[in-house]
């Protein structure tokens, strides 16, 4: 292998690694979004609507980022031009090519932010698992090698944290809430419990930032995620860990596939009210 | 996922109870059922300190099920603009009110009583600032 070649790689690894940053926070982002104007009350409307624009926040950061590292590129004519580059943009990458104008399978978020909302305990859970997961990763981004990461890291702990505590007030509340609220969190378990295993699952893009110092190895987020799921499902009065078969059977089987861009039926969907504008009228502004 | 082509799947709240078009109040409960509702929730009043500020004042009111969520609800209705460093929440129904009725015989009187401002002490010319 020459020396091309795995420049090539390492920053295929490092861009793929962002990009999978910034999709996970957006997707979430939208996902949330949906509950504008719906929420169950005007202040968790308003709650839900600022975490909102907190992970797309945080993904604008990200996906500015990578455009800058790929335009970076195409300035200098290199051959070691990053591979996402083989399906030609047409012209300067920015944060807006990169949500708007992607397809399905470049998405790398995980499987567990782009599930519907369900009702709001499964919106609840959702966030509340994914936010636990974010405030390890986070954690650890801090100290990434990559200074651009590190900062975007460190400026998104603070929205997390707050994150992480909302939803797990929340789930305690419906958890050790009425007999109804109690139910729907034990759904919402089932039906999102097996989306959890892929965040600690590291594909290839991960491995290699991990190897080069600028990513976080997610195998080692998983003790501190579960005993902090742990904790906050005890004082819920919720089962823990979540058994198939509500409770009476074995672990639940653990989807995976969305960091590598094989996602569920639910992602087309999104894609297709989050970017019908860009594609419909290409370049538009407002 | 069935719920995915109905028009419920935002949050299960069925249009005719979200309010719009109707006066009715929405009973709506934040699990979505629509027996316990919102409204069954206490109202606050919620009290901000900005960055300059030496006192909290007054901005508004929310509903909440207890201080912790009042105080939250507070963060994220009210601070949104970083209007403030420290938030203070009041149940309402602990706040006593004097009655308008009674403006005239708890305000009128001391209109006539100018003497009980300070303003009629000479002041020496040394004394600035005041």
């Amino acid at each position: 292998m020459n020396r091309e070649k795995l420049i090539n790689q390492s920053t295929d690894a490092l861009i793929n690694y962002t990009l999978h940053l910034a999709d996970d926070a957006l997707i979430l982002g939208h996902r949330n979004s949906e509950w504008c104007g719906h929420g169950p009350v005007l202040e968790q409307d308003i709650a839900i609507t600022n975490i909102s624009l907190d992970l797309i926040g945080q993904a604008r950061n990200f996906y500015q980022y990578v455009a800058r590292q790929i335009n970076d590129f195409q300035k200098t004519e290199s051959s070691q031009a990053p591979s996402l580059l083989e399906r030609g943009f047409g012209g300067e990458v920015t944060e807006d090519t990169l949500a708007y104008l992607r397809d399905n399978r470049e998405f790398k978020n995980c499987l567990l932010v782009e599930q519907p909302n369900g009702d709001w305990a499964k919106t609840i859970l959702r966030q509340f698992l994914f936010s636990a997961y974010q405030f390890y990763l986070y954690q650890e981004l801090q100290d990434s090698k990559d200074e651009q990461l590190a900062a975007i890291a460190e400026k998104s702990l603070k929205e997390v944290t707050y994150h992480l505590r909302w939803g797990s007030e929340w789930v305690i509340r419906l958890g050790d809430g009425t007999d109804e609220s109690h139910q729907r969190m034990l759904k919402a378990i089932e039906e999102l419990w097996m989306y959890t295993g892929e965040l600690f699952t590291a594909t290839a893009y991960e491995s290699q930032a991990v190897a080069e110092g600028s990513g976080v190895d997610v195998r080692l987020l998983k003790a501190p995620w579960e005993e902090k799921i742990e904790e906050i499902f005890s004082e819920a009065t919720l089962p823990y860990p979540p058994l198939s078969g509500g409770g009476k059977g074995e672990a639940v089987f653990q989807q995976t596939g969305g960091k590598e861009g094989k996602h569920t039926e639910h992602l087309g969907y999104i894609l297709a009210e989050l970017q019908f504008m860009q594609r419909t009228y290409p370049g538009s502004e407002w | 996922m069935n719920n995915f082509f109905r028009k419920l799947y935002y949050g299960d709240i069925p249009e005719e109870k979200t309010g719009a078009g109707s006066q009715q109040v929405p009973k709506v409960s934040p699990t979505g059922g629509d027996s316990e509702g919102a409204s069954d929730w206490p109202l606050w009043e919620i009290f901000i300190r900005s960055k300059q500020g030496l006192d909290h004042k007054h901005v508004g009111s929310l509903h909440a099920a207890d201080a912790q969520m009042a105080i939250e609800n507070a963060r994220d209705v009210y601070t949104r603009r970083m209007e403030g460093v420290s938030i203070w929440v009041v149940e309402s129904k602990h706040i006593h009110a004097s009655n308008p009725d009674d403006a005239e015989n708890f305000y009128e009187p001391a209109e006539d009583k100018v003497y009980r401002h300070p303003t009629f002490y000479d002041l020496p010319d040394e004394v600035k600032h005041m």
